[in-house]
């Protein structure tokens, strides 16, 4: 067992700022209901700090809280994809090495999703800060569709192309759009039974490796993911399940 | 305002004659082009309205029944069934959305289509009429009470009502101006939904009835402010010339609406979307509703340092286009941004440079000025912070129209508290930093000043470039945000249509009278 609590000033002290917005109008009501409001929130103690009114009926405050709760951070369960990544022309050479072809990745930023930074970020030729994309790596063929690329599309494309894995990318989670769609996308792999072909990978700010899994997907990325992190887990799950076959 | 950066006159002039000469070769293809979305938007000015009970508007049923006749102009059916029927256009409309097919009407002869163009020309002339003069006398009114530049935020709770809350709360706060951003893909819809909405996504919809909603709220607001509180919507999309018609019956004062923004970021076809945003801009034009140019998005795909130029090349050429539609300077909001990746060694030079350059050259245009948005993080303490380094420089150099950074840009569209401190921060550096330009000048060999002269010079090379290519080519190559697309692709080409001899469009006329237009397609 490993409690561990917010940390201020003092190990220990649990203690936490907190900002938020109440529909009541500003005056001394309003903060004594903003302090039981964050009592009630678990904090043993509650300072509003700042009140001021956003308009006539609404009320902005920072508070400070001091909380004795806690989390026992053995029992904390979460894994990353990839632990550490290997460098382009390591994946490279484990490609070449271990399965003596090019491997195919073709992704897409799915549905109603329009933003494609993020998937040209780990795709394209030019990457990101400075990390070349995958369409660099001398050892993979690298497809990217764009975005608002229907779910359909993207599957019928993997099929067509004999993909080893497919890079799916979510940016708009408003209402979990994300989660509806991604999950679809699981839903209509299996129904014409193609979902053990792909390696399924998921990224987007909002996204990690935990949900990922839950949705279905083999690994899942979040901010800051660089190329090499999605090629590292793609060559390392083949490898896996050609052992596995073996 | 005296110029500091002393660029040169002469390469300005080059860059728009250049743009001019671009668009020029666009124009002679929009003129004798009509789209879908033309034709119910014209439909829409002459009264068209409401929706059947699948939802479907009217004049989208109407353009459904005629689909083969786009090209001689949908009006003339409109206002045959109008004189045919003896119907009003409330009548009339409900009738359509009941199941009556107007292209089985019998065509009367073209003077009794004529008497009636006339008569609800003059009704709509009227309504847009009282629209400018009601904004530009409360404008005079509270004169003294603007401040500049104007705070723009946004709301995007995907329902009107909650909208209208954050709305008043922010007006309320210091902000100028509200934009209701629509919800996601509401630009790829091949028609404009009907009535009050409640679900959106990352937006709301934009709708007539929300129009009008949020006009009062925000009428309200300004009288107890006595500030007069602009309201903006995206005229973007499939059905750009449509929301301009609505925005314009609506007292709407600006719309964001670009030249080409539908094409590189929603992938919709070129043909469709320079056909549409000449008729929308025409619209704008004539209800004095300030546009705003969408030139901040390509430093997100593109790096915003090495591509400083598409930005300017891009405003020359947004100008011109907007100018053809007989638009005046003071109506072109054309867009810029603060983009450039945080990390960068004096990086803030840059963009200091970059804001001025873009005052000095477009200077009797209401420039709007766009916030860090790619590099915004979940870090919201360091967001603030930038967006602090923003509010400098939007004040400093004297922009018009100040999109304000969120804090929470990476996470989440605002919340009440995220926009309050928003305006806060712009407000504290607005009146902090008042009078800093006129203190200051720059050396002849300073960063600010080379840095301009060097964006300017990369411009005039890339509008030549454009020029021998063509624009269609240019943007099939990839040369605006670093995307590409192909004309015949995207969405919406098949609602293109050329115009055929004796094509009828009195709306259209009525546009280009009103604004000194030649009829060039009349003339042919
Ligand atoms: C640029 C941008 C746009 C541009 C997109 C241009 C383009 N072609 O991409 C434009 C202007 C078009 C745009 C439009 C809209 N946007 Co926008 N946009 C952004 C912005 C400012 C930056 C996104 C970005 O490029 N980040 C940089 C990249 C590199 O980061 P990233 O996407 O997170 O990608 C990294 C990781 O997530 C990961 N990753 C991403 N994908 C994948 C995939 C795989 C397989 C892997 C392994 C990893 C991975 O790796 C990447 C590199 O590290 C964000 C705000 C922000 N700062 O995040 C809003 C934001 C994402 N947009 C938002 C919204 C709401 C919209 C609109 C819906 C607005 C509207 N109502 O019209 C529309 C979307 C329309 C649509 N149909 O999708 C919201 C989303 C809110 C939410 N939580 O749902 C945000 C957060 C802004 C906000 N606060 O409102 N947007």
């Amino acid at each position: 067992m490993k409690p561990i609590k917010a940390y201020g000033d003092t190990l220990g002290d649990g203690a936490i700022q907190l900002s938020f917005t109440l529909p009541v109008s500003f005056g001394g009501k309003a903060k004594e209901a903003a302090k039981i409001y964050v009592q009630k929130m678990g904090f043993k103690s509650a300072d509003i700090v700042h009140a001021e009114p956003l308009s006539e009926e609404f009320t902005f405050f920072v508070a400070y809280g001091k909380t004795d709760n806690y989390v026992d951070y053995d029992s904390v369960e979460y894994s990353e994809a990839v632990d550490k990544a290997m460098s382009m022309d390591e994946v490279n050479a484990f490609i070449k090495q271990n399965f003596k072809r090019k491997i195919v990745i073709v992704g897409a930023c799915t549905g109603f999703d329009a933003h494609t930074v993020g998937i040209d970020a780990i795709m394209n030729m030019k990457g990101y800060n400075h990390h070349f994309g995958l369409e660099r790596y001398p050892m993979i063929e690298a497809l990217n569709m764009g975005s608002q690329v229907p779910n359909e599309k993207l599957i019928e494309q993997a099929v067509k192309i004999n993909a080893d894995a497919i890079l799916v990318s979510q940016i708009v989670t408003q209402k979990d759009t994300h989660i509806k769609n991604l999950t679809n996308f699981i839903e209509l792999l299996e129904a014409e039974k193609l979902r053990k072909r792909f390696i399924l990978v998921v990224g987007g700010p909002r996204i990690n490796n935990k949900l990922a899994a839950e949705i279905g997907f083999d690994a899942g990325f979040g901010s800051g993911t660089y190329a090499e992190d999605v090629a590292t887990f793609i060559v390392k799950k083949m490898y896996e399940r050609l052992s596995e076959k073996k | 305002m005296e110029k500091k950066l002393k660029l040169s006159e002469k390469k300005i002039e080059k860059a728009r004659t250049l743009a001019e000469n671009i668009t020029g070769k666009i124009q002679n293809y929009i003129d004798s082009h009509t789209t879908v979305a033309v034709e119910r938007a014209s439909l829409r000015l002459l009264g068209a309205d409401g929706a059947d009970k699948n939802g479907v508007p009217v004049p989208n049923i109407i353009a459904d029944s005629l689909k083969d006749k786009c090209g001689f102009g949908l009006c003339k059916y409109y206002l045959n069934a109008l004189a045919k029927t003896g119907l009003d256009v409330k009548e009339l409309n409900e009738k359509i959305a009941e199941g009556l097919d107007i292209s089985k009407i019998d065509m009367a002869d073209l003077k009794s289509v004529e008497i009636k163009a006339k008569e609800e020309i003059e009704k709509l002339d009227k309504r847009l009429e009282e629209n400018v003069s009601y904004r530009n006398k409360k404008l005079s009114e509270f004169a003294e009470n603007e401040k500049k530049p104007w705070i723009y935020v946004i709301v995007a709770t995907g329902n009107i009502y909650e909208d209208v809350k954050q709305a008043k709360a922010a007006a309320s706060q210091g902000a100028d101006i509200i934009a209701v951003i629509r919800t996601t893909a509401q630009s790829l819809l091949d028609y404009v939904p009907y009535g009050a909405t409640t679900e959106g996504f990352g937006g709301t919809y934009a709708t007539q009835e929300n129009f009008k909603i949020m006009r009062k709220a925000l009428d309200e607001v300004s009288e107890k402010e006595k500030r007069y509180i602009r309201l903006v919507n995206y005229c973007s999309g499939l059905c750009m010339p449509e929301i301009a018609a609505m925005g314009a019956m609506e007292r709407l004062d600006m719309m964001l609406n670009d030249s080409m923004y539908g094409i590189l970021f929603r992938d919709i076809n070129m043909y469709r979307t320079f056909t549409d945003q000449f008729f929308s801009r025409m619209i704008n034009a004539r209800a004095e509703i300030i546009i705003n140019t969408g030139e901040d998005n390509y430093l997100t795909t593109s790096d915003a340092v090495e591509k400083a130029h598409t930005v300017l090349a891009s405003q020359f050429l947004n100008e011109s286009f907007a100018k053809r539609a007989g638009m005046k300077e003071e109506l072109m909001g054309l867009g810029h941004a603060f983009e450039m990746n945080p990390e960068i060694k004096s990086g803030f030079l840059m963009e200091f440079s970059q804001a001025l350059m873009a005052r000095e050259i477009f200077d009797k245009h209401p420039l709007k000025y766009m916030p860090p948005t790619k590099f915004m993080t979940g870090d919201i303490f360091k967001g603030y912070a930038m967006n602090t380094m923003f509010n400098f420089v939007s004040k400093a150099t004297g922009q018009t129209i100040e999109l304000l950074g969120m804090l929470t840009e990476a996470i989440h569209t605002p919340y009440m508290q995220d926009r309050a401190l928003a305006i806060k921060n712009a407000l504290y550096v607005h009146n902090n930093i008042d009078g800093f330009l006129e203190e200051i000048e720059f050396k002849k060999d300073s960063t600010i000043r080379k840095r301009a002269a060097q964006v300017l010079d990369e411009t005039v090379q890339m509008l030549s470039s454009v020029k021998k290519i063509g624009l269609f080519k240019a943007i099939e190559s990839g040369m605006f945000a670093d995307v590409k697309r192909p004309p015949e692709g995207g969405k919406g080409l098949e609602g293109v249509f050329e115009k055929e001899n004796g094509y009828y469009n009195p709306v259209e006329k009525y546009l280009k009278n009103k604004l000194g237009i030649a009829d060039t397609a009349e003339a042919k």
